[in-house]
């Protein structure tokens, strides 16, 4: 019933991009393209509550653990002078938060919204003290266009010619969608994150599952942070993740905790964010800039609203296993 | 198939002890089993059969003696070493995940594969063989939370199965079960036994004991206290054996002297919870003194029709009454304040608050009430006493009056509810399954209450789906099939034949 409506909709929208691109073909390629940039974080940190809601842990934290990455990912390529070895730091400094979290949420079985909050609150006091102006990137990340595949046209440049965040969020989707539904590690992550004590007695290691889950997914968490601050601004500014962490979680209930479903959520996300800028900077609409920044915001209580109860989250989630 | 001789036992355990705080759990048991074997394990709640299985399980590590597993002596480290060993277990509480099907729950955790990917082909025709070999009938596509109970059952023993288990550890598999789905599960034990598979089957039901294992161990305080087999011994012999003093099998009480009619119900209708007919047009009457039993397979409106009586389903009716006033359209609470008492046929769900003290739970539908609160305080001396004052007179077995609910085992839950209903001195008494999961020492407890309370002039109405119960305590047995109250019948003249032809519809005259 909701693939229906889910199917119904992306191809609605996939009609008016192509009435749009036929009417308007730059705009279209411009709006299509800012849509899927402001989409690339989004679709990150939704992955990473994925994993570690599908294993029963709900990270909060996401916030936080993106800000501390894309702080070490700017500074340290700004400081190497290297941009693969900063997002290798970025990435690294996730999943050092990941397994902080683990830590605590996994192993002392702390109150996992507690848990979390910590990690915010950490992340915002470090990165506002270490911050420190007069660092730049030694060089803009660079872009892969795909030969061939980008000379289509709307698709082409849209989706063929981009940085390389954008192919590694994209991808994430897809094979953790493989990985989830078909895969050893898929059906005993599904397991812990229902019911942990039957994955206990069929030999699933609940503690271990969910200690290296959280741990990953905290790198996935590092790439977006990573993304935000050294693709996308080139800069690092305080809490510059703006809200990203949390507006990811609710990507990640409209997606039902599906991977496919989160991505298309997040793309839905981008465009309804791309589509009110054009509109504003073309002066389609006059209305103060603030409210088109308050857009993601709104957003997100909307779309929560309609959704949340509608879906199921795993039946274990937020509550630490204690072994009978 | 196990192919050493059938001399090696499966499992053999010498000697063992298990303490825990304030408690010797298990004493010196000794227990041994051979491939094909099928071991009854007897005792009360609390008799330490459950920490004893948890031991050969992994669960517990044992604080003396051995266990051995075909011959060789094992440290177990948790279940996980168990199944590897060939042991498997069949929860009391299912383990499995509601969202899954059939075949990925039996599969977790042992998936056939090729590299990281699970090959459902192979995992699918693997669960249908066995399914097919042992006579547990499954769809392998099925998600376990869309399943009957027994078929749940069947797919824990599928997993057991699946991982090549050649001892099966059954926790009271029967409590869950119908009297049809009781026997067709015996006969599969039957069928593992055939096959080499050796079973220790946990129950409190004598007849099935005695019916299906080739040895019957009988726990009590935590020792074996006896070792017998169906040929030597009989129910009586059991239930004395278990419970160390005779006891009554039948219901030992005077004959009913019926005053005022106190429920009177006419034209009562009701549906469940998908608004499907489930109580059509019920007309009856319960009197002071009497107890009215209604029989009948479960799932033929027994459950709506308590509902409805206590003001837990919307119903119509022409007239609901309790000793001349109306309940028809009114609140539990408001039914329970006119004197009403509810023994839910779900403890757990509907009977008690599990995080709740004993205590607290003692005075669940009347903890605003003087003198257990007056002016809006809760007054907890009053609560204590009358909670210290049940727990001692119906000899609930806890630590202290402050253990929560849920800690305490089946039968013990089961009195705490019988007693808070019955101190408050009801003129109805509804009690649904009063006895489901509870030892055969607690059944006699819970029959002689209720037997006191309707010599005290209470009127009660009890439904089972145990037909020995309804006919053993009730003074006036009616049948109830397809929502309707289809016979009534003194329990005096009721021939068990016939009342099981009612009760699947069929006619009286057959």
């Amino acid at each position: 019933m909701r693939a229906r409506y889910a199917i119904t909709l992306t191809i609605g929208i996939l009609s008016c991009i192509v009435v749009a691109f036929v009417m308007d073909e730059t705009r279209t390629v411009s709006v299509l393209s800012f849509s899927l940039r402001y989409a690339v974080p989004l679709i990150l940190a939704a992955m990473v509550g994925i994993i570690c809601e599908r294993s029963g842990i709900i990270n909060i934290g996401i916030e936080g653990q993106m800000l501390m990455s894309a702080f070490a990912g700017f500074f340290g390529a700004a400081i190497t002078g290297n941009l693969i070895l900063g997002t290798m730091l970025g990435v690294g400094t996730g999943m050092i938060m990941g397994a902080f979290l683990a830590t605590g949420a996994v192993a002392w079985k702390m109150d996992q919204i507690i848990a979390g909050t910590i990690i915010n609150i950490l992340a915002t006091g470090l990165t506002s003290f270490f911050y420190s102006q007069g660092y730049v990137l030694p060089a803009i990340t660079p872009t892969l266009r795909i030969p061939g595949l980008a000379d289509i046209p709307l698709i082409g440049p849209v989706l063929f010619d981009n940085g390389l965040f954008t192919y590694a969020a994209i991808l994430t989707a897809l094979v953790l969608w493989v990985l989830l539904f078909k895969t050893i590690w898929g059906l005993r992550t599904r397991a812990v994150g229902e019911m942990p004590g039957s994955a206990d007695t069929s030999g699933v290691n609940v503690q271990r599952m969910r200690f290296i889950n959280v741990t990953l997914a905290g790198g996935l968490a590092g790439l977006a942070g990573a993304y935000l601050s050294i693709e996308a601004a080139s800069n690092f500014d305080r809490g510059m993740t703006a809200g990203r962490g949390f507006t990811a979680l609710a990507i990640m209930i409209f997606g039902a905790w599906n991977p496919i479903g989160a991505l298309g959520a997040a793309l839905f996300f981008g465009l309804a964010n791309g589509l009110a800028s054009q509109l504003q900077a073309d002066e389609v609409i006059d209305i103060p800039q603030q409210f088109i920044s308050m857009l993601p915001y709104v957003l997100t209580i909307v779309l929560l609203a309609i959704v949340s109860g509608r879906v199921k989250p795993p039946a274990a989630v937020g509550k630490p296993y204690e072994k009978e | 198939m196990p192919s050493y001789g059938s001399q090696t036992p499966i499992l053999e355990a010498r000697g063992i002890t298990k303490r825990f705080p304030g408690v010797i759990a298990n004493q010196d048991v000794s227990l041994s089993i051979s491939p094909g074997q099928i071991v009854g394990l007897l005792g009360e709640n609390g008799a330490g059969k459950s920490t004893l299985v948890k031991m050969i399980y992994g669960l517990y590590e044992p604080d003396e003696g051995e266990i051995y597993i075909k011959g060789s002596p094992v440290k177990l480290s948790g279940p996980r070493d168990a199944i590897r060993r060939g042991i498997g277990m069949v929860h009391q509480h299912f383990q499995l995940v509601p969202v899954f099907t059939v075949a990925e729950n039996i599969i977790l955790g042992d998936e056939p594969h090729r590299s990281i990917f699970i090959n459902m082909k192979k995992a699918t025709q693997e669960v249908a063989r066995l399914s097919e070999q042992f006579g547990l009938e499954v769809d392998v596509n099925a998600k376990v939370e869309d399943l009957p109970v027994g078929a749940k059952q069947r797919v824990e023993i599928l997993k057991a199965l699946y991982r090549h288990a050649d001892l099966l550890i059954m926790d009271e598999p029967t409590a869950v079960l119908t009297p049809q789905e009781t026997d067709e599960l015996l006969q599969v034990m039957r069928g593992f036994a055939d096959n080499g598979v050796a079973v220790i089957f946990i129950t409190h039901k004598l007849r099935e004991v005695l019916a299906v294992a080739d040895t019957i161990e009988v726990l009590r305080g935590g020792k074996v206290v006896g070792t017998t087999t169906p040929g030597e011994t009989d129910q009586a012999g059991l239930a004395q054996m278990m419970v160390g003093r005779s006891v009554l099998l039948t219901v030992d009480k005077a004959p009913a002297t019926p005053g005022d009619v106190v429920l009177d119900v006419q034209g009562l209708s009701a549906a469940t919870d998908l608004g499907l007919p489930a109580v059509r047009d019920v007309n009856l009457q319960v009197r002071a003194g009497e107890i009215v039993g209604i029989a009948g397979v479960e799932g033929n409106g027994q459950r709506e029709l308590v509902e409805a009586l206590t003001g837990l389903r919307h119903c119509t009716a022409d007239r609901m009454t309790v000793a001349g006033k109306n309940t028809l359209g009114q609140s539990p609470h408001a039914i329970h304040a006119m004197g009403v008492g509810h023994v839910p046929e779900d403890r757990e769900k509907d009977g008690l608050v599990g995080p709740y003290s004993i205590a607290d739970n003692m005075v669940l539908n009347r903890f605003d009430e003087p003198p257990f609160s007056s002016k809006g305080v809760r007054s907890r001396s009053a609560v204590n006493t009358l909670a210290t004052d049940l727990v001692q007179e119906y000899d609930v077995r806890t630590p202290s009056i402050s253990t929560t609910a849920e800690s305490l085992s089946g039968g013990n839950k089961q009195k705490v509810v019988i007693a808070r209903e019955l101190s408050a001195n009801p003129e109805l008494l509804i009690a649904s399954q009063p006895t489901r999961g509870v030892d055969v020492g607690s059944i006699e407890f819970i029959h002689s209450r209720i037997v006191d309370a309707r010599d005290r002039g209470a009127a009660v109405l009890l439904v089972s789906a145990e037909l020995d119960e309804v006919l053993g305590l009730a003074d006036r047995v009616v049948v109830m099939y397809d929502g309707r109250l289809v016979a009534e019948m003194a329990s005096a003249d009721v021939d068990r034949s016939s009342i099981g032809r009612l009760m699947a519809g069929g006619d009286i005259q057959q």
